[in-house]
């Protein structure tokens, strides 16, 4: 444990720490630009140098490892002299085109030039420019404004996995750039606008729309994934301006996977803003009484095994409380939360949780991974996982499509034979999970919405078991979810009561009523006969097949409870007001149980929440995961030898929010692999 | 004057076969084995001794370097990296030895890469050198062939390789660091330190970066005697050295002499003298263009050798010799010196990458004269904003021209500025 002293101050820090980060420990701060904690060491800016007793000339703090007996001045004025002319080097073919510049108010550039800068320019040279680069359409570039940190570089190549980025040519002609002048293809290409200490990399679907001054600033959970992101929502007026990702070391780390950054245009595109019945043959707007009146009329006097409902998957916690509740008391136990019909019991909470934790893959020594592709379905836990095998020692393989990961890994079969093999242990992989001391499986829906769906997780388990996942302290099995509601549908037991119905025979035809909330990856062919109440917020396929359409609100617009797939509730909160006559969910839900003689017993989403609580103790618990004990689920059964598929064909248009977002619908032709069939009147 | 029996390369000039037998014939690869067998430290205090300095500019004592390489090995091996992309404008000493003389480098190698127990060494050859690079591969071949290398190397018991590796002529890949990262397949841009090569090298692994110079002399050293070698020069200034004597001198020649020769006499003795005579001379780089210039009432007495140049704020570097007569447009030249550093500054950090343009345009300026006097000061000043805040001493050597320039000849710049403003205002 080095000592050293910092402005006369001692402090003792962990080995391995470097000066910066003895300095800030010090109470001293320290510029910079190209350091950032989660990523490589550059110490290329030389902001950050600090003069330290008995060296020459001045070190750079961020690279220098601290040592015993150091004696550093972070305000001599050397060190004055030092960050200067760093700030006017940085400065002098930097074009201090503020004004027009989007980074403009919160800009580490014009910050440290107001802090440690001279105030006054000697340059009297002509300035460089350097041209634009296109780097798709989620990134703006400016890069004349670029510092040449290489932030962007190292995140690009570090975290995310792409060598896309790079800095070509020498010297002042030094350019940061991809390659080929090809959009940088990666799911969290977004990041890099954060990390960019000057307005070289902005957002481009932002641009010139907003200042930073400007905007409420509302921090919530994101809901276009199960990793639940702690997300900040920027607005202005009823208008969402961008979102950005909030720290939380547990989950997201300061990331943000760019769908979920990207889509707030679908916010304002295709909404729901006033209720909808169908007439004629056609949808037409109506007021919320004659809706509900409407609804009223087909479900008077009908048995409640005729109703179904099924909730989607950006549903909050307390609508599915309440559609629980409400198809409860119209006696319906045709309910369930697993839109894409997916094997996992809510029996079991250790059965549908990622027990592991995202910060515990850190941990792990060794990792299956089982009909899934982390990278698409969990971008933010894919770049944990590539964390992890950076650090070393980590023997990663993969069951199910091969593909891409960003990591090396063994590829061992496409479908369940191939666990089979593993779990009986004629398989070498069977071995190396064995040998490890903290093994992990993650088994994706991919595996899990077939028809055998049970018997693999089945399989799953009996891996598990077998090579000591599940041990003290430690829970190698993981479900990876893609759904925000998902874990807490589960939680609050929306699943088929006795002799209910699941996902499946609901859409099946079979029955009078089926109430879908938010529900819009679901194959609703079938429910031509059947009376279809749709509530949501966008006009997706399920507000289509609608005869009753509630507009409900969107994450941005409401407070909730959204449970990840580590099993962490976590409070969004709301925004923006929802549009026109939408409203948040769970009031919908409950005005309609007026209306149908059925009150649900809460006024508040206090007092909901106590009844969640009281369904699901652990959601009273909020960013904690409460550990689930390990016990029995699966069934025994046959495999087939159909291969896994990856439930995500298109990263961009997974959701009713992204696939009405202008800006997702770009991604998608640009990056994603799916070509849809010209249709002449595109382009 | 330096004796002829003195001499280490006897082949200088490339008037003998350069080839293994010719090597012999000359003492190279003479009883290497015995060399060897003074053991690691043996010959690690050898070298030590004999008080030799890194010939490639610093002037790092080399024993002092090896000393530093891990004696037990913690699973990593140690290699040996020979700094073989000599650029520094005026210096061509290293270039000689790999085309007249490679095998008293690859002698070398072999010694100094036993001493600091490395498996290997790796001649990092600049891009430019094609028949240098051609010429150490037959060498290398014919070593190999004979047994001098590889298993049991020259019957020492020792098994060695030598790689040859070329680059492709970026000054900044002459930097140690920058070297190492070009050498693993990366852009060339100097690592930080610490940590230092001898602890995080080439592939992470111990390593130790010299001079083809330092290297070529080391077993003649151990042959000879340490004293003999510590005998010559002065104290902390020992044994001959390659001079690169250029410009405007009568006869430019590669000469090697005694550490502190007089400049003057290094000059009139081996270079023919400067053109039109000692009196005609204006001013001398004495180390390669990155050392201050020193004006002649300097050069009449100076000694070269590192002490006494760093005495006068200039430095012995490579010993590259640079003259120039009066004839010369000193700011001129400076001027072409700092385009060089700009077109060579790798970019990687910010002092280096944006200064380097900066001075230059200025320079630009000051040429012309199309400046104000206070723009010196300034120069000046923009110079110490870039020297010793660098990752890599590149920003150095470009600041240092730039200041031996101004001063020096500062009533020079401010003549041409004066003379200019009076030009636009006639």
């Amino acid at each position: 444990m080095p000592t050293l002293t910092v402005d006369g101050v001692e402090v003792t820090v962990d080995p391995g720490t470097t000066v910066l980060q003895a300095c800030e420990e010090a109470g001293a701060e320290i510029p910079r630009f190209c350091y950032h904690e989660r990523l490589s060491i550059a110490g290329n800016c030389r902001m950050c140098l600090v003069e330290m007793e008995k060296a020459p000339k001045l070190i750079a703090s961020c690279a220098m490892p601290a040592g015993d007996g150091m004696v550093i001045h972070t305000n001599s004025e050397i060190v004055k002299q030092g960050r200067e002319g760093a700030m006017e080097f940085l400065l002098i073919n930097h074009p201090l085109d503020c004004p027009i510049c989007d980074q403009g108010g919160e800009c580490d550039l014009q910050d440290q030039s107001m802090a440690y800068g001279s105030g006054d320019s000697r340059y009297d040279e002509l300035k460089r420019a350097v041209a634009e680069k296109n780097m798709g359409p989620l990134i703006k570039t400016t890069m004349t404004r670029c510092i040449h940190c290489t932030r962007c570089v190292r995140f690009a190549t570090e975290v995310a996995g792409v060598d896309d980025l790079g800095a070509i040519n020498r010297g002042e002609n030094m350019e940061i750039a991809t390659y080929l002048e090809q959009a940088l293809d990666s799911e969290l290409s977004g990041n890099i606008i954060d990390l960019c200490p000057v307005g070289a990399l902005t957002s481009k679907p932002y641009a010139f729309t907003a200042r930073p001054w400007e905007l409420s600033k509302t921090e919530s959970i994101d809901a276009l994934d199960a990793v639940g992101a702690n997300i900040r929502v920027d607005s202005r007026g009823d208008e969402v301006m961008r979102v950005l990702p909030r720290l939380h070391e547990d989950v997201n780390e300061e990331w943000l996977s760019d769908r979920s950054r990207f889509s707030y245009d679908g916010l304002k595109a295709q909404r729901l803003d006033t209720p909808y019945v169908r007439k004629d043959g056609k949808l037409q707007p109506v007021g919320w009484t004659e809706a509900f009146e409407a609804i009223k009329d087909k479900l008077n006097g009908l048995e409640g095994d005729r109703i179904g409902a099924i909730a989607g998957d950006m549903v909050c916690a307390e609508s599915m409380m309440a559609l629980k509740d409400l198809m409860e008391q119209l006696g319906s136990p045709n309910l369930d939360c697993r839109q894409d019909g997916a094997a996992l019991s809510a029996e079991t909470r250790s059965a549908y949780l990622f027990n592991t934790t995202i910060a515990g893959i850190e941990e792990a020594d060794a990792l299956l991974i089982v009909g899934s592709n982390p990278k698409t379905e969990a971008s933010l836990i894919n770049a944990r996982i590539r964390k992890r095998w950076k650090m070393g020692s980590f023997p990663i393989a993969l069951i199910g499509e091969e593909a891409d990961l960003g990591y090396a890994h063994e590829y061992l079969g496409a479908g369940p034979n191939t666990l089979q093999d593993v779990a009986n242990g004629s398989h070498s992989f069977a071995e190396v999970l064995k040998k490890a001391e903290r093994p992990m499986i993650i088994v994706g829906q991919g595996a899990l919405t077939r028809a055998d769906g049970a018997a693999v997780l089945s399989v799953a388990r009996t891996i598990a078991e077998n090579s000591g996942m599940i041990s003290e302290g430690w829970n190698g099995f993981n479900i990876l979810h893609m759904a925000a509601s998902r874990v807490a549908g589960l939680d609050l037991g929306l699943v088929p009561g006795e002799g209910g119905k699941g996902t499946r025979e609901i859409l099946s035809g079979n029955l009078e009523v089926v109430f879908l909330l938010g529900a819009d990856e679901v194959d609703t062919s079938s429910l031509s006969n059947s009376f279809v109440i749709y509530q949501g917020s966008h006009g997706d396929a399920g507000a289509q097949a609608a005869d009753v359409i509630l507009p409900g609100s969107a994450y941005t617009e409401k407070d909730a409870i959204w449970v990840n797939t580590e099993g962490r509730p976590q409070l969004g909160r709301r925004a923006i007001f929802p549009p026109g006559d939408a409203r948040e969910d769970w009031t919908i839900l409950r005005a309609l149980s007026e209306t149908l003689g059925k009150t649900l017993p809460y006024d508040t989403i206090h007092q909901l929440r106590e009844r969640m609580i009281a369904v699901a103790p652990h959601l009273a618990d909020i960013d904690v995961v409460t550990p689930a004990a390990w016990g029995g689920f699966g069934e025994s059964g046959t495999v087939t030898a159909d291969p896994f598929s990856n439930p995500i064909s298109d990263y961009y248009l997974t959701n009713s929010i992204s696939r009405a977002s202008k800006i997702m619908a770009e991604c998608s032709s640009s990056f994603s692999k799916v070509k849809f069939e010209e249709t002449g009147t595109n382009g | 004057m330096l004796k002829d029996q003195d001499r280490i390369f006897t082949n200088l000039y490339g008037v003998h076969d350069w080839r293994l037998a010719g090597a012999k014939s000359r003492g190279v690869w003479d009883n290497t084995k015995a060399l060897i067998e003074m053991g690691q430290d043996g010959i690690v205090d050898a070298v030590k001794e004999s008080g030799l300095r890194g010939r490639g500019g610093a002037g790092f004592p080399t024993g002092l370097k090896w000393s530093f390489m891990p004696k037990e090995s913690d699973g990593r091996p140690s290699y040996l990296v020979v700094n073989a992309d000599e650029s520094e404008p005026g210096t061509c000493k290293d270039r000689e030895i790999m085309r007249f003389d490679p095998h008293r480098l690859l002698e070398g190698c072999l010694v100094a890469g036993y001493a600091m127990r490395a498996i290997a060494a790796y001649i990092y050859i600049r891009g430019e050198f094609v028949q240098e690079a051609i010429n150490l591969e037959i060498a290398i071949k014919e070593a190999y062939e004979d047994g001098l290398i590889g298993k049991n190397a020259a019957g020492s018991g020792y098994d060695f390789d030598i790689y040859l590796h070329r680059g492709a002529g970026a000054y900044i890949c002459g930097e140690e660091t920058a070297l190492i990262e070009s050498l693993e397949g990366n852009k060339g841009q100097p690592r930080l330190k610490p940590p230092f090569p001898a602890n995080v090298g080439v592939w992470g692994c111990p390593s130790t970066v010299n001079n083809v110079e330092s290297i070529a002399v080391a077993p003649e050293i151990l042959r000879r005697g340490e004293g003999w070698f510590s005998g010559l020069g002065r104290p902390n200034n020992t044994g001959t050295k390659l001079f690169c004597i250029s410009g405007h001198v009568n006869k430019p020649c590669n000469v090697e002499e005694e550490m502190g020769i007089p400049l003057k006499e290094l000059i009139e003795k081996h270079a023919g003298g400067v053109r039109g005579g000692w009196d005609n001379l204006l001013a001398i780089i004495p180390g390669g263009s990155s050392v201050p210039l020193l004006p002649k009432d300097i050069c009449d007495t100076v000694l070269m050798d590192f002490d006494s140049l760093r005495d006068v704020q200039s430095g012995l570097g490579t010993a590259a010799v640079i003259v120039m007569d009066k004839s010369t447009d000193v700011i001129r030249a400076i001027e072409r010196l700092s385009h060089f550093y700009k077109h060579e500054s790798c970019g990687q950090c910010t002092p280096c990458r944006e200064g380097t343009g900066w001075m230059w345009r200025v320079m630009q300026r000051l040429v012309s004269g199309e400046a104000e006097i206070e723009e010196i000061d300034m120069l000046i000043n923009i110079s110490k904003r870039i020297e010793g805040h660098t990752i890599c001493a590149l920003g150095d050597a470009a600041a240092w021209p730039v200041q031996g320039l101004v001063r020096h000849f500062r009533p020079v710049i401010e003549e041409r500025i004066n003379s200019r403003k009076a030009d636009r205002a006639a």
